[in-house]
């Protein structure tokens, strides 16, 4: 059993690409969650909103790329409007409950055979990622090594002996992208929660009465970082249909947007670096669990009787939920969040 | 805690440890193929004559599909075998919609093989990949995360009830589906008195209450299945754990929350994670497909001429009916029904009038439990179970509940009926697959209009 | 007790002296006017106030038995409910349709029975979240530090002075959560001088704080009083209202039974009623 190749591929998958897009979805959720309090459930739908919204427009109606992220974009804000303008009113879990409930619409919505000519239903769209990659500012066919990088026909090697990172050229032009992404929207959510405005928003996830008696429009501001933090998601949303050139609607149930739950609780909510650590660590600890269990039946440390492979994705997400459990429980603060102020008494 | 966590689970997991053995077991032991046909309307398509033949030619059996637009051909063997389906036996006008009457499987188990019916060959549908409208067993094979997750398939089969109404003119279609709708709802609201009742005594939006519904479906599948007990009683069985798991719940996990004095969201969270725990446990140990109890599938409808109706689901619905009224009454009569409303009213003045909080909430999550069970195994008796029909009942559940406001159990079950009819009603003018849709869409609707439900009091929001 | 507090008093009740005790009489120069306030619940009316004037510059108790409909009444005038019917002017505009944040930009800031201190963040930032005005409240502009870092200096001064003369100056840092009931009830005073209000509306404020703490916060109240503001507070304490109330009103099952001086209210014989009846019936249930 090769754990150095097991190791190898969950650190390289810790920083890759579907890392970034679980990283920016969670730092959409951190602003709404994290900082407001807003219990935003329908995460994974302000994802597909950026991701179909790029698909249908360039695959669909034969638009230009920037199109497509500009109608992402604006599907995303009209939905945040949408969802927001009944809900913001009202008591927190009914947010959540609309918002579960449209994510759940959208899904549906797009699997359905009734216009799969245009969404391609439940298979989903391709073909709409050329573009993107034709910006990547380097040749397909790049050699050349430098200490212990080498670039070897679009194919990177990070060689440090005990692992190796691997990406092929495009992963590699989607994490620059998606790395780019990740470090602006931090800077700029550090500008925020830092601002007047994060304070607010604090306030408002602290006792909402409260602010509203000090002379602030509540109602506003949840519904910007309603709207800003479903951006964040719309971007993931658009980094997850490029990472992988596809989209498909079952990828956008609410399991998704409990993975990004997951992400940021992991990580500490409302820690600014939160999302990304819970990211790394959670993306790490899924690929080292998954491809280590699969090593291990294909090397027949564990036997087939008691692991088939077809069961390792079920057992990995069961400890997951496991994991989750747990850790609500016994670390709530997460990886950098402060337990004291945990523990404060709230009312 | 921790003890405690752990014990939820391994509980949990014990319980399906031999169901998942056996089921497997079973899945070996019986080799095929099988499948139902149905319309694009989602209607059982019958006489149609399928040919099963190996890959050499030689014919295994011919057979026809049933009322219920179901088939099957046992096999005494695994490997290639091709699978027709005569054109000329179809009725006027249908298709395959992919211009594939012949399939081409490998079979190691009792397989699905599915052929798309339509009333014209939709266009730029190239006859590309077999294995699209065959189903393998990807509900199995795909980790939940992935992007093809199995429940393309199955989605259809979440109206199965509504594939057994046959199409006898516009009337009884809509009489039998206003009978179909209110059984649905009477599941729903099974599910829906549990939530809505553990939401007024302690404030939690319980996630993991749709995979309590599953609980109840699995259970009974592992009583009917592993011991091999009659359905009947594996039902039984099932509710009777489903409350000891509801009990357990509390007692395990969310009392000591309590005490610990966990914010509400905080729980609304680790509810989620609870739920994710159920359901993954299930899938590891029960399967991503469909599986169904050993009686009553595929059952003779009865047919009154205005109304197709099966046996099963008169039966299922009656008793459903009941046991509502008969918690309605309760709650209403009895001291602990009037405790429970008191603890709903208000906790605070509950406890200091000397009710026992703690006895009435561990209560609430035992009926809530039993109730959600008999939802799942009465669903299941229906539509089979699968690991997933909890998750996606709970959104239904929810807007029953949120219909008929928050944290009543007289609105939690108005608010079923009228969701359940909805649900089934809407496939009138909808496609069947968008009849979810439809539902959630008024579920929005409401909070937008009402957000105290048609029937809370406006004050007890905000 | 200081001779400007003397002067105060003097000032507030010499204005009012003349004034009939009825319920709903005018006062000379009233900040609010509530004209026919009701409130109801389904079929119960919490509140039905035909006339109330509150007299600018004074501090006026509100006082009732439990479920008289203080509290609806004050969430009424604050916007934090919405009245069935009824109108009421607030420093010369029309308030009864704004919301409860524009009631508080309009110079109306209120406090709350259970306190709501901020928990989760400091006691410097509770102040600062309360200054009204903050550029750098708007998001865009939160982006650009430059554009609001000397208004946040100012506002900074300006906590500090407050938290000086409540005597949190030593917790500025610590975490809201962190400090006691009266400390808190102090806090939220604090914050709401923030907004530089005309009138404070101030729910219960004596209550759950020990006695040491509550002498202090008297001071503080007629504090506010001396810096021109108008101060509405509810209370049941009697012996509190009479120390340092210029005018009472007294509420019974949502209506105004009457008003006057704590002199004259003491005194009456329906208030007596009021507060017996209460016990009186709660003692028969």
């Amino acid at each position: 059993m090769d754990w150095q190749f097991v190791f190898s591929q969950a650190l390289t998958q810790a920083i890759g690409p579907t890392m970034l897009v679980y990283a920016l979805g969670a730092i959409g959720l951190n602003l709404q969650f994290g900082y407001t309090g807003l219990l935003n459930f329908g995460q994974a739908a302000f994802a597909a909103m950026g991701a179909y919204g790029l698909a249908l427009a360039v695959a669909s109606f034969g638009l230009p790329f920037w199109w497509g992220i500009a109608i992402g974009l604006v599907a995303a804000v009209v939905m945040a409007l949408l969802l927001g303008i009944p809900t913001l009113r009202l008591r927190a879990d009914y947010l959540a409950i609309v918002t579960i409930a449209a994510a759940e619409i959208v899904r549906r919505l797009a699997r359905s055979t009734v216009w799969s000519e245009t969404t391609g239903g439940s298979d989903g769209l391709r073909g709409f990622s050329e573009a993107f990659f034709a910006m990547k500012p380097w040749g397909d066919d790049g050699n050349w090594s430098f200490l212990f990088v080498s670039m070897e026909s679009g194919r990177l090697t990070v060689d440090l002996g005990v692992v190796n990172f691997q990406y092929s050229d495009r992963d590699l032009w989607v994490m620059v992208v998606g790395w780019t992404l990740v470090l602006f929207f931090l800077a700029v959510m550090g500008l925020l929660v830092h601002s007047p405005w994060g304070r607010v928003l604090k306030g408002i996830r602290e006792d909402e009465e409260a602010v509203r008696s000090l002379g602030k429009n509540v109602f506003a501001y949840k519904m910007q970082a309603l709207v800003f933090g479903g951006i964040i998601g719309a971007f993931a949303g658009f980094m997850f249909a490029l990472s992988r050139a596809n989209v498909q609607p079952d990828a956008f149930t609410t399991d998704f947007t409990f993975y990004f739950y997951v992400v940021l609780i992991l990580g500490g909510a409302a820690r600014l670096f939160g999302p990304v650590l819970g990211a790394a660590l959670f993306w790490f600890l899924y690929n080292l669990f998954a491809q280590g269990l699969n090593q291990a039946i294909r090397a027949d440390v564990i036997p087939p009787s008691v692991l088939d492979s077809t069961q390792v994705g079920p057992l990995v997400f069961f400890l997951l939920g496991l994991g989750m459990v747990l850790l609500l429980i016994f670390r709530p603060q997460g990886l950098i969040g402060n337990r004291k102020e945990l523990m404060l008494d709230v009312r | 805690m921790r003890r405690a966590v752990l014990l939820l689970s391994a509980a949990f997991a014990g319980l399906l440890l031999g169901l998942g053995v056996n089921s497997s077991a079973v899945a070996q032991s019986a080799l095929g193929v099988h499948g139902t046909l149905e319309n694009q309307q989602d209607e059982p398509v019958a006489g149609v004559s399928i040919t099963v033949a190996q890959a050499d030619g030689t014919e295994v059996a011919t057979v026809e599909s049933a009322e219920d637009g179901t088939w099957a051909v046992p096999l005494e063997t695994g490997g290639a075998y091709v699978i027709t389906l005569d054109e000329s036996t179809l009725p006027d006008g249908l298709l395959v919609r992919n211009g594939r009457p012949q399939l081409e499987v490998e079979v190691n188990s009792d397989r699905t093989v599915l052929f798309p019916l339509d009333t014209q060959l939709a266009e730029g549908v190239t006859p590309e990949d077999p294995d699209e409208s065959s189903s393998d067993e990807d509900g199995e094979s795909a980790a939940p995360g992935d992007e093809t997750s199995g429940d393309e398939v199955d989605e259809a089969e979440d109206g199965e009830a509504l594939g057994e109404i046959e199409d006898e003119g516009g009337a009884t279609r809509a009489v039998s589906l206003l009978f179909s709708g209110l059984h649905f709802g009477l599941m729903i609201a099974l599910a829906a008195v549990g939530l809505s009742m553990v939401f007024g005594t302690t404030g939690l939006t319980n996630f993991a209450h749709g995979d309590l519904v599953t609980f109840g479906g699995v259970a009974a599948l592992l009583f009917n299945l592993t011991f091999g007990l009659p359905v009947w009683l594996a039902a039984i069985a099932a509710v009777v754990l489903g409350a000891a798991f509801g009990w357990a719940q509390d007692w395990g996990l969310w009392k000591p929350l309590r005490k610990r004095g966990t914010g509400l969201v905080t729980m609304m969270i680790i509810s989620i994670g609870v739920a994710m725990l159920i359901r993954y446990a299930t899938l590891f140990f029960v399967g991503g497909e469909r599986q169904r109890y050993t009686e009553y599938v595929g059952q003779e409808p009865w047919d009154f001429g205005w109304l197709v109706i099966t046996p099963k689901d008169v039966a299922t619905g009656s008793i459903a009916l009941v046991v509502c009224v008969l918690v309605g009454l309760a709650l209403v009569f009895t001291r602990l029904g009037k405790a429970t409303r008191a603890v709903a009213d208000n906790p605070s003045l509950a406890e200091s009038t000397g009710i026992d909080v703690n006895r009435v909430i561990r209560l609430v999550w035992t009926i809530g439990g039993a109730l959600a069970a008999m939802s799942g195994v009465f669903l299941s008796i229906s539509d089979g179970v699968k690991f997933d029909m909890g998750q996606h009942l709970l959104l239904l559940v929810f807007a029953a509940v949120v219909l008929g406001g928050l944290g009543t159990a007289f609105g939690a079950f108005v608010g079923s009926m009228i969701i359940g009819v909805f649900v089934q009603m809407s496939t009138l003018v909808v496609a069947p697959e968008l009849k979810y849709v439809g539902a959630l869409a008024v579920l929005i609707i409401i909070m937008l209009t009402r957000p105290q439900g048609i029937l809370g009091r406006r004050e007890r929001i905000g | 007790m200081s001779a400007d507090q003397q002067t105060g008093i003097s000032a507030a009740r010499a204005a009012l002296s003349g004034v009939a005790a009825e319920p709903g009489v005018a006062k000379p120069d009233p900040i609010l006017t509530a004209a026919g306030v009701r409130r109801a619940f389904g079929g119960l009316v919490a509140v039905d106030v035909e006339h109330l004037e509150v007299q600018r510059g004074s501090i006026t108790a509100l006082i009732g038995p439990n479920g008289a409909g203080k509290t609806t009444f004050f969430n009424l005038l604050t916007g934090f409910d919405r009245p069935s019917r009824g109108t009421w002017d607030f420093n010369g505009r029309r308030a009864n349709r704004m919301r409860s944040y524009q009631v508080a930009r309009a110079g109306m800031v209120r406090t709350f029975q259970l306190t709501k201190a901020l928990t989760r963040m400091s006691v410097m930032d509770n102040m600062l979240i309360g200054a009204s005005s903050q550029i750098g409240e708007r998001m865009w502009a939160g982006l650009l530090p430059p554009l609001w870092r000397q208004q946040e200096a100012a506002n900074r001064e300006k906590a500090l002075e407050l938290l000086e003369r409540f005597k949190l100056i030593d917790k500025r840092e610590d975490y809201a959560g962190e400090l006691s009931g009266g400390q808190r009830k102090l806090l939220e005073m604090a914050r709401a001088l923030m907004l530089d209000p005309k009138m404070v509306m101030l729910d219960e404020p004596m209550a759950g704080v020990n006695p040491a703490l509550k002498q202090s916060l008297l001071e503080h109240i007629k504090g506010l009083r001396e810096e021109g503001m108008t101060v509405l507070f509810v209370e049941h304490d009697m012996d509190m209202v009479h120390e340092i109330a210029d005018w009472v009103a007294v509420m019974a099952a949502g209506q105004l039974i009457t008003e006057g001086t704590p002199d004259q209210i003491s005194a009456d014989r329906r208030v007596i009623d009021a507060y017996l009846g209460a016990h009186h019936d709660a003692a028969q249930r």
